[in-house]
């Protein structure tokens, strides 16, 4: 028995004397709060206070608590109530998953600093990551809790584009903050009693034919309930993020085509100790295709019979004459840009449970897109969509990864199979080594301009390392070329992007879809363009951005093009950033821009959102909100476009879902379309529902309505109205009141050439960094972003430059530190994401240029804010010390190889 | 015999430790990591040894094997012993210098390993008790290679000494990643020096994550005694600093980056130590 105290309370329990104390206090005290990411130390999500002192759970035995004093989230403290406040205040909680552990290294820190400076924050919760926030807004939080003075100025930054007496504009703190900043309950948080606990054989091998022994005597194990490989999937054992590839298995037969790909599953009793290390099956290594190039040389084997070639997708756009263009062109540059796989590194690793519902699989689990896991899940359990409910979970993380299924069809095969509830949380590892990857991409062509610095014309040819199964691979091929442009003029464009099967992990969708390798190479080019014809880079974005009117590269004439403004917005600060860029011996510093735009929504295919709104008849006005809020922020901004136009207040609202019983489809939280769609669908709900209320009281457009118990209260100059809720006839939902509505964005798909209307509207954006590189060490510090950004109406600013220092922070780590290595880089230590430190100051400016197709002119956000980043990073160092870099991430090695030969001597001469 | 054992003195660690067979828990920061789901015992812990966590002693400096870095960070030492007080701090976050111990460090015996290099600069000794008795031995013979040390299964690593002779001085401590917290360093430099007005009396560098273990670089040494502060740059010699290391190329950096980038730290480390 091991006794201690646990948040003031005496407790005693009979956890093994070696458990992790993370797994005592969620499985055996039942606190969920502690969240686990990594099980090493890594992450510090799990931290909690022992006798007032911060460690990770996961490396504490549990009888090492025996007679202390532990704090988890879950405690109530003066502190930590402040702490919660700021956090909330401060938007310093996105998806929520790693605020436990940064309360408990903040409440320790408060302890013994009352008023800690920003640096102080920063050294004293760097032991925990964030993937989300940038780091900036915990850091104001923890001061503002402490009554510093340290986070005052980014808290009241933006407050003039609050509009008064409107729900958009607010900086409304997030709706479902309180569970966050309390705990919040995530993919692994809920177990049914009794669910079994699975695990999956996975290949070691990144191609590799395995045959499974005789089983009886593993399956004979004391706690081992039931084994299923491939043969055991009822229905097709293949899926895909776009139906028409689905290629890949749930549970692969031979041969397994990745490192991680999932062979097997185990399912155990629960109190069992789950050990598949005796697990019956041999390997033979087969020869693997690893780099495209090995893929596409003539003669490989086909990694897919049907692919030829191995190449999943080419996607193209041809507009003009482009060789023509450039053979007439004053200045001609060409280049070349590598990139590596990145890995999401939410801090979620994923989780989930699965229960019969009567007839119905019930899968609760973290997803960006429970539609689709439900279609997935149905088609390989072989179940009538009617028979699956996807119900998501608090979502610590996506970016991208979590729109594929990955887990729930197993939850669903072993629940469906068994009849028995289950459970399944990935470790940190398989996390990393089955889920999707950012695309690496190696790119290469030529831009031209004119004698004044016009851009003529573009060739532009990438090649994409797809993996081994499609994903959103061709939704890569075919976004690149649409945007390799970037937000300029481009009157002559010839661009191909190929996505090529590899021996691979899958690489799919992340943040931005291959744009942002696209623009590293597009933006840093313009830069060499730019000093050919003698312009200012910055003036020399300018003069070829976007305006109303101007054709994109697939010929759509655009409107409401916020490029212009954003980089004008920059020009002072980019002034000031040059006259303080000067050189002291080894360290150089420097100045880099680079733009963005992006698409939002599915490229040129139907993209529906659906958003229903009841009033019930005692009064609740209820939103079914299937969009899932990943951290970026639904759960508040659709609630705050569906309050503005019904005309009563967002506090009113309760919100259902997402849960595809509950709640009508809202698409995939993804291509930065749920601001834009899914808010354009809550806002035709919301005018729906207030025309209906409007008519029952014969009311005029501008009356405004209030709500008291059941009584829903209309009034106009005109008129007075009093509406009994209670005692209206329910309509067939079952509310006095309600409203669903649809929107589905306008585009057309892309012809042949890649011509057409593919997005319905564009967001736009351009980022500056100031920095400075040790030419001695090839290290760069980065000093300062200042990020300008067309989101068409900030309905949230708040939430915003949330999105807008976390996509920074993002950008960094692609520029700077990220590269996924199949078997050698799958944990948080040896895959370097960017900590507290490395993320500076972000000055963020938010540009509206309102688009007529946005709600309330709002365009989309959340991709945009990661594109121009790792460009604006490689630029500013080649103004700093002329290196110009053409592989990311920029790892110290490489930018000291290429750092110019009168650099390297200037320094040798440095006193 | 038990799945765990919490051990309160030391002598009752070394008898349970004769019959074989223990692991060694104190802060957990490297066992649990490496045990995939579950740690299987047998684990001897060692963090309630009494003892174990002190900080003291004269005229060597004795260091407890189960002193955390908070401990060692929060302790009130000579200067020569800030080189390894600045380790302590960027061992890891906060949470894993409330725990980590520097006995568990040595033990593990990682090349990039933060307490090594300022220990090797400071001439440390390592204290193993067993049945058998208690053996001192130098850290740089303890240190056999990467994951290896001459610790004997029937051992404890005890504590750290200090000899009185390295106790005079200053040091400092250099670490280079590709982030700022939270590092497995690329190149690791700690030097300590004696001051003889402004000429370089004593010195001792010691480079980490550029060889299986952390080396002293005597040669370079060797060519500093006696040279002026302002000079010290001029006489690191970059093949001076390859020959007494043998890096490889990771993911992290090329051998070559790591001598350029150590040869450059060696000069950092001294300008700041001497400062």
């Amino acid at each position: 028995m091991i006794a201690f105290t646990l948040n003031g309370q005496p407790v005693a329990c009979d956890a093994p004397a070696t458990e992790r104390l993370s797994e005592t206090l969620r499985e055996r005290l039942g606190l969920k709060g502690t969240k686990v990411g990594c099980d090493a130390g890594d992450c510090g999500a799990c931290t909690v206070l022992i006798d007032g002192a911060s460690v990770c759970a996961c490396l504490t035995a549990a009888a090492q608590a025996e007679g202390r004093r532990v704090e988890t989230v879950e405690a109530q403290t003066p502190t930590l109530t402040r702490l919660r406040a700021a956090f909330l205040r401060h938007g310093a909680a996105q998806c929520g998953i790693c605020t436990p552990g940064m309360l408990m290294a903040a409440a320790e820190l408060l302890a013994r600093s009352a008023t800690p400076s920003p640096h102080e924050v920063e050294t004293a919760l760097a032991g925990v990551l964030c993937r989300c926030t940038g780091y900036r807004k915990i850091i104001a939080a923890v001061c503002d809790a402490g009554q510093g003075d340290g986070g005052q100025g980014e808290a009241g930054q933006g407050d003039a584009l609050a509009h008064d007496g409107s729900a958009i504009g607010q900086r409304l703190a997030r709706l479902d903050g309180a569970a966050k900043v309390a705990g919040d309950s995530f993919g692994a948080d809920e177990a049914p009693a009794g669910a079994l606990v699975i695990m999956a054989i996975r290949s070691p091998h990144a191609h590799a034919a395995f045959s499974i022994g005789e089983m009886a005597e593993f399956a004979s194990t004391p706690g081992v309930v039931a084994i299923f490989t491939a043969a055991d999937i009822p229905g097709r054992n293949a899926f895909s993020a776009i139906p028409a590839f689905a290629d890949q298995p749930a549970i692969a037969s031979s041969p397994a085509r990745f490192r991680g790909e999932c062979v097997a599953l185990v399912a155990f009793e629960p109190d069992a100790t789950p050990d598949i290390a005796s697990f019956p099956i041999r390997w033979t290594q087969l020869p693997a295709l690893t780099t495209p190039e090995q893929a596409e040389a003539a003669g490989a084997p086909l990694i897919h019979a049907n692919r030829p070639g191995n190449l999943l997708v080419e996607g193209r756009v041809r507009k003009g004459d482009a060789a023509g263009a450039l053979a007439s062109s004053a200045h001609v540059v060409a280049g070349t840009m590598q990139t590596g796989f990145v890995e999401h590194a939410y801090i979620e690793p994923e989780a989930g449970a699965a229960w019969m519902d009567a007839d119905t699989l019930v899968i609760r689990a973290c997803t960006q897109a429970p539609a689709m896991d439900r279609d997935d899940t149905a088609a390989i359990l072989g179940l009538p969509l009617a028979r699956v409910r996807i119900i998501a979970s608090a979502v610590g993380g996506g970016f991208g990864s979590k729109l594929d299924v990955s887990l729930q069809p197993l939850l669903g095969l072993v629940t469906l199979k068994t009849g028995r509830p289950s459970r399944m949380v990935y470790s940190r590892q398989e996390s990393m080594t089955s889920t999707t990857k950012r695309h690496p991409a190696e790119m290469q062509g030529r831009i031209g301009c004119d004698a004044q610095g016009r851009i003529t014309g573009m060739e532009f040819e990438g090649r994409f390392n797809t993996g081994a199964y499609s994903s959103f691979g061709p939704t890569v091929a075919i976004r690149v070329p649409v945007h390799v442009s970037g937000p300029y003029r481009t009157p002559n464009i010839i661009a191909k992007a190929r996505a090529v099967h590899t021996h691979g992990p899958v690489s799919g969708a992340f943040r931005g879809f291959g744009v942002p390798q696209g623009a590293l190479w597009q933006e840093t080019l313009y830069d060499l363009l730019a000093d050919k014809a003698g312009i200012d880079r910055l003036e020399f974005r300018i003069l070829n951005a976007f305006r109303d009117g101007d054709a994109s590269a697939t010929g759509q004439v655009l409107q409401a093009t916020g490029i212009g403004p954003c980089l004008e917005a920059l020009r002072p600060h980019w002034a000031r950033a040059l006259r303080e860029a000067s050189h002291d011996r080894h360290l150089r510093r420097g100045v880099g821009v680079a733009s963005c735009w992006y698409g939002c929504g599915n490229t040129g295919l139907p993209n529906p959102s659906t958003i229903r709104i009841g009033i019930t008849p005692r009064g609740e006005v209820v939103l079914h909100q299937g969009a899932t809020d990943i951290g970026q922020g639904s759960n508040t901004v659709i609630p705050q476009i569906a309050a503005e136009a019904l005309g009563l207040p967002v506090t009113e609202f309760r919100l259902i879902g997402p849960d595809t019983t509950l709640t009508p489809d809202a698409g995939k939280t993804s291509a930065s379309r749920q601001t834009y769609v899914s808010g354009r669908a809550a806002q035709a709900a919301g005018a729906a529902l207030r025309r209906m209320i409007l008519r029952l009281a014969n009311a005029g457009e501008g009356a405004t309505l209030a709500l008291d118990g059941t009584v829903l209260t209309i009034r106009d100059a005109a008129i007075l109205r009093h509406l009994d809720l209670a005692a209206l006839p329910p309509d067939a939902r079952g509310y006095a009141l309600s409203a669903e509505e649809t929107y589905d964005p306008p585009t057309t798909g892309l012809d042949a050439d890649g011509q057409g209307k593919p997005y319905a509207l564009y967001g736009y954006g351009a980022q500056m960094v100031e920095l400075e590189v040790d030419t001695a060490l090839g290290t760069v510090r980065l000093l300062k972003f200042t990020a300008a950004h067309d989101l068409g109406r900030a309905i949230n600013p708040t939430l915003a430059e949330g999105q807008i220092e976390g996509g920074i922070a993002q950008g960094i780590g692609m520029a700077l530190m990220e590269e996924y290595l199949p078997g050698r880089t799958e944990n948080l230590h040896d895959y370097l994401i960017p900590t507290f430190g490395d993320v500076p100051p972000v000055e963020s400016l938010l540009i509206e240029v309102p688009d007529p197709e946005g709600p309330y002119g709002a365009k989309g956000l959340g991709e945009h804010v990661l594109i121009p980043t790792a460009p604006a990073i490689l630029n500013a160092i080649r103004h700093a010390t002329g290196a110009e870099i053409t592989r990311v991430p920029a790892l110290p090695h490489r930018v000291l190889a290429a750092l110019p030969q009168q650099v390297l001597a200037a320094l040798k001469g440095a006193p | 015999m038990r799945d765990y054992l919490r051990a309160e003195t030391l002598s009752e660690t070394v008898a349970h430790l004769a019959l074989g067979g223990w692991r060694i828990l104190a802060g957990g920061t490297d066992l649990y990591p490496g045990a995939g789901s579950r740690l299987i015992g047998p684990v001897l812990d060692l963090t309630s040894v009494a003892g174990l966590r002190v900080i003291g002693g004269d005229p060597d400096l004795l260091i407890g094997a189960a002193s955390t870095w908070t401990d060692i960070s929060q302790a009130i030492l000579p200067q020569s012993l800030r080189a390894l007080q600045q380790a302590a701090r960027q061992v890891g976050g906060r949470q894993i210098q409330n725990t980590g111990t520097i006995g568990g460090n040595l033990c593990n015996a990682s090349p990039a390993a933060d307490g090594v290099p300022p220990l090797l600069a400071l001439d440390a000794e390592v204290e193993l008790v067993g049945a058998k008795g208690t053996r001192r031995m130098a850290l740089s013979a303890f240190l056999i290679g990467p994951r290896r040390t001459a610790l004997q299964p029937s051992e404890v690593l005890s504590a750290v000494i200090i000899p009185q002779a390295a106790l005079s001085g200053r040091s400092a401590f250099v670490k280079l990643g590709a982030r700022t917290h939270l590092v497995i360093s690329i190149v690791m430099v700690a030097v300590r020096v004696v001051l003889d007005g402004d000429r370089l009396r004593e010195v001792a560098i010691a480079v980490g994550s550029c060889s299986g273990t952390a080396r002293r670089l005597t040669q370079v040494e060797a060519a500093m005694a006696g040279v002026p502060l302002r000079q010290i740059a001029q006489v690191v010699r970059r093949e001076d600093v390859a020959a007494a290391l043998a890096p490889i190329d990771d993911m992290r950096a090329s051998a070559d980056y790591r001598i350029t980038a150590a040869t450059e730290l060696v000069a950092r480390a001294f300008a700041e130590a001497a400062a």
